[in-house]
Formats: structure tokens, C-alpha cells, sequence
């Protein structure tokens, strides 16, 4: 039985998305996908955090070849491993003016402040994928007590380096966004310098390990 | 090379886009209608990677500094050279010393502007577009302003053989996109005219009209393109462009056919729109059509290019 579901996002591409209920599992199938996908020429690779937008020129390839040739791939993968690159530590001042929302989020999780920084410090997230916009990292998947929705209204400005949670990810602003995540702190590190290759300090299939300064 | 005197609503460098960067979170940007970006470039003799300036609404003013061949493709927004009408769809000559004017919008929404020889800013993350969100590509990472220099990368010694070419076929910008559907939705509320919002830009198209009703649960973020309409929770869809981060969690209305993603571009705030669903067929038929109309030859004029050389 295959774990992958298919749909057509118009006529150049797919989405190849792994229905796994456990996140971490299925995010590392994407990755898989996303790397077995990179050597081929014919495909343009987004990767999601369960899944994979593929984009192909549909004059040069069928859609339904692509599609053939793309459960042909996915029927023969296994996971990725769970961290293949990098355990990064980015140390966090939580709480006050660096994290304005990290009281409000420990009393919506029912947690003290400590609590919450001893679990989000507890263990290292893996880099889920990047997007939203340039170097920002998705990471975890966090467990159940740490899942929060996102803020009611969100913020027009969160300050570059802010660290925050939502939706049962945890996550860095690279840089001065819009946002709806919860801030729990801030980090002094740079992760995205568009001058450099590779441009960001974490890479998809890294970890990151919080350490509360 | 061209000095700045008007920056108008927005010009910014653009090119193809940034390709293999999305997996940092980078978007593709690049020229918003990249098949009038393509055209503008092979009228001038560019090779396809060359950049050129994308023009938004009009107001932008340029000073021929050094003689040039340029052409206008694209949005008709008033060209003007030293007074005198420019013919869009065509390589022009310009003497130093003559004034390139975008005086305002008649038709379309973006025009591009291409120099024989390419416009020559630093490559970035394998390309010279300007990403304005992340202030990086083109000039400085921000839009073109006043005393700025546009310089040519690699300029033509024989500069005046490429004036005098013509595009004999430009397209019709019409109002309705040609879209894929992405599952089940309300044809009736999906057949109303939709007003392109006024926060609209180079990210995305956002379109105002009767809300679709969007389904309620949320998404796994996944890979999103240029041509996606998104639906958020208001109902109200964003056609996405070349500016769209590549990933997005809102539930996905349908796709934009690739030969209509050049339409979308010559929207702007206050134009009204229809979307319009169409088969994989049709979809695949439009682009066959429009590639083969690509590729069709681009016409010299004779009695125009001896014209160029005398003034060359």
C-alpha cells in the first residue's frame, strides 16, 4: 500500500504528499523524495514538510509520464535518516523583551516560563524544510504539550533573530517579517546572507539545539 | 548606459529568476511576465539569461548616456525617445543625450525594457533580479531611483545591426486567466468578475470579488510557483507571481496555465479580472501555441536599419 497521495498542481507540476499521520517520519520521506528528484534534470524540487512539488516542462514530458515516473520513485524509498547533517546549538536569551510572548504561551501550554524553555531546550529539532521566506527554518515536529495555534492576529513586525512556536513547530525569523508565531526569545545569529553559498546557516535535514543563555 | 532621472512607480533589474535556491526559502522573482522579458531580449540580440527593466505603471525617465540599442516589450505605458512615440514590439537606436520616457499606463501593466548587450548588475544567488522583500539582486536589492547608471554588460561592437528588428505578433493582453482547477468549487461564485486588490504586487495578485468559500482545515506547508491561486480563510484568492515565497499553507484554488501566466502580469490594482477553468487539453494546446509563437522569426526592416546605420 503506498503512502504517497498524488494531485496535479496545473499542468507542470505535482504534488507528491506522504500521508503518514507521524510528521517526522513523513518529512523524512519528502526528504528522500526530494534527493532521489535532484539528480534528475527534468524536475524542478520544492519540498513541503510532508511533501514535494515537483515542476516539469509539460511539452518535454507528459504529465502522465511525469506522474509514472514519479510513483515509480516513490515506491522504492525509504526514509531519510533522521539527521544526516549538521546539530547546530543557537544560543536564546528567552523571555522579556526578547521573547514578549513566552508567559502567555507557558500559560496557554499550562507550563511555567522555565518549563517551557526546559522543554524547547530539551532535545534538538530537525530542520522540517525552509521557506516562508528566505532562511527561515521550519523545525521539530515539537511534542503535543509544546503545540500552540498560532497568535489570533499577527504581528506585522517580528525583530530578525526572534524564535518562536506555533502550530507544533518551533521556528527562527531570519530576518524582520511579518509573523503569527508566538515569540519566546531571540538569537544573535545571522541565518540568511544572500552573498553567500550556501546562503543560509541551516540546511534541510540539519538539527538545531537551544541552549537559554 | 542610461543615467536615471525618474524612477516612476517601480522599475526594478530583472531576469529568468533564481533556479535551485527554494529549498532556502528563495524565491524564483525574475521578470513577472518573462514572456515579454524573452521577447525584448532577442529583439536586441540578447542571449535568453540577459537582464533587462521591468516598469510598473509608468514615471520612469532615463537619460541615453552612451548610444544604444533598446526595445520596449510588453505593457504600452507612453513610451516616449527625445518626444517622439517609441515602437513597442521593436529595437530602437538611441544618440546620446535623448530622453527614454514612461509617461503613463495605457495598456498592460509591466513593460520591459532591454539593452543590446544586457543590463549589467551583480549576479546574486545565480541571478541579477531584484528581490525587493529581502533587499538583494538588481541595484543594491531595491528599486531603480533617480541618479542612478544602468550599464550595458557586453555591448555589441556592431551596436547598429540590431536596431530596426521587429516582433510582428505582439500579444493581446486580455482580462481572463485560464485556470486548472485544484478540486471542487462553486462555479457560479467562481464565474464573478474579481477586482485586482490594491496591496497587489510583484508576490501576488490579490483578487476581490464574491468570497469562495474556503475549506477550513489548514495545510502542511508545501512547494508553491508562480500561477498558483491561493484561497486563505477569507475567501478572497492570490494569484501568486514571481515574488512568492516557495512554499505556502493555504488550501490552493487552482493554477494559472502556464501560456496565461504572462496575462496575470499586466494586472494591476483596480483592473478587473475573470477566471475562467479550462481542461489539462486546452491548457497543454495554449502552450504548445504559444511556444511555437516563441519561436517565430523576428522581422528586419530594411529600409528602417539603413535609417539606424546613418545615425549610427
Amino acid at each position: 500500500m503506498s503512502v504517497w497521495r498524488f494531485a496535479p498542481l496545473g499542468e507542470a507540476a505535482w504534488m507528491a504528499r506522504c500521508e503518514l499521520p507521524d510528521l517526522a517520519l513523513a518529512n523524512r520521506f519528502a526528504h528522500a523524495l526530494a534527493r532521489a528528484l535532484e539528480a534528475s534534470p527534468a524536475f524542478e524540487v520544492l519540498l513541503g514538510l510532508r511533501s514535494v512539488t515537483v515542476r516539469f516542462d509539460p511539452l518535454s514530458i507528459e504529465p502522465e509520464s511525469a506522474l509514472v515516473a514519479l510513483q515509480r520513485i516513490c515506491d522504492q524509498l525509504e526514509p531519510a535518516p533522521e539527521v544526516v547533517g549538521h546539530v547546530h546549538r543557537v544560543p536564546v536569551r528567552y523571555g522579556g523583551e526578547a521573547g514578549p510572548d513566552l508567559e502567555s504561551a507557558a500559560q496557554a501550554l499550562g507550563l511555567t516560563p522555565a518549563q517551557l524553555i526546559a522543554l524547547h531546550t530539551s532535545q534538538p529539532w530537525r530542520v522540517l524544510m525552509l521557506g516562508f521566506a528566505p532562511g527561515f527554518a521550519y523545525l521539530g515536529p515539537l511534542p503535543a504539550v509544546l503545540h500552540l495555534p498560532r497568535r489570533a492576529t499577527p504581528r506585522p513586525r517580528v525583530p530578525a533573530g526572534s524564535v518562536a512556536i506555533a502550530g507544533g513547530l518551533t521556528g527562527i525569523y531570519p530576518s524582520e517579517l511579518p509573523g503569527g508565531w508566538h515569540l519566546i526569545g531571540r538569537t544573535e545569529l545571522t541565518l540568511f546572507d544572500a552573498h553567500r553559498e550556501p546562503p543560509t546557516w541551516l540546511q534541510p535535514g540539519d538539527a538545531v539545539l537551544f541552549v537559554a543563555l | 548606459m542610461l543615467r536615471v532621472l525618474e524612477g516612476g512607480a517601480l522599475a526594478t533589474v530583472q531576469d529568468r529568476g533564481r533556479r535551485g535556491y527554494q529549498r532556502f526559502g528563495v524565491p524564483q522573482s525574475g521578470a513577472v511576465d518573462a514572456v515579454a522579458h524573452a521577447i525584448a531580449n532577442r529583439l536586441v540580440g540578447n542571449p535568453p539569461e540577459a537582464a533587462s527593466i521591468e516598469i510598473t505603471w509608468g514615471g520612469a525617465v532615463f537619460e541615453v548616456l552612451e548610444p544604444c540599442v533598446f526595445a520596449v516589450t510588453g505593457a504600452d505605458l507612453g513610451a516616449r525617445l527625445a518626444g517622439a512615440t517609441v515602437p513597442l514590439w521593436t529595437s530602437v537606436y538611441a544618440r546620446v543625450g535623448q530622453r527614454l520616457a514612461f509617461l503613463q499606463r495605457v495598456r498592460g501593466g509591466r513593460a520591459y525594457l532591454a539593452l543590446a548587450g544586457g543590463v549589467d548588475v551583480p549576479v546574486v544567488l545565480g541571478s541579477r533580479s531584484t528581490y525587493l522583500p529581502g533587499q538583494f539582486g538588481g541595484v543594491e536589492g531595491r528599486a531603480l531611483r533617480p541618479g542612478d547608471y544602468v550599464r550595458v554588460a557586453a555591448p555589441p561592437r556592431d551596436l547598429a545591426r540590431w536596431a530596426a528588428r521587429r516582433w510582428a505578433s505582439p500579444p493581446t493582453y486580455t482580462n481572463v486567466l485560464r485556470v486548472l482547477l485544484c478540486g471542487d468549487w462553486d462555479r457560479a461564485a467562481l464565474a464573478q468578475p474579481r477586482q485586482v486588490g490594491a496591496s497587489s504586487n510583484r508576490i501576488g495578485l490579490r483578487l476581490e470579488g464574491v468570497p469562495l468559500r474556503a475549506p477550513t482545515q489548514s495545510v502542511d506547508s508545501f512547494g508553491v510557483f508562480p500561477g498558483v491561486i491561493q484561497l486563505p480563510p477569507d475567501g478572497q484568492p492570490i494569484v501568486l507571481l514571481a515574488d512568492a515565497q516557495p512554499t505556502g499553507g493555504y488550501p490552493v484554488l487552482g493554477v494559472v496555465i502556464q501560456a496565461d501566466l504572462h496575462l496575470a502580469a499586466q494586472l494591476l490594482p483596480g483592473d478587473t479580472v475573470w477566471l475562467m477553468p479550462v481542461t489539462r487539453d486546452e491548457a497543454l494546446d495554449a502552450l504548445r501555441e504559444q511556444r511555437a509563437w516563441l519561436a517565430s522569426p523576428i522581422e528586419e526592416d530594411d529600409a528602417f536599419l539603413s535609417l539606424a546605420h546613418v545615425r549610427a
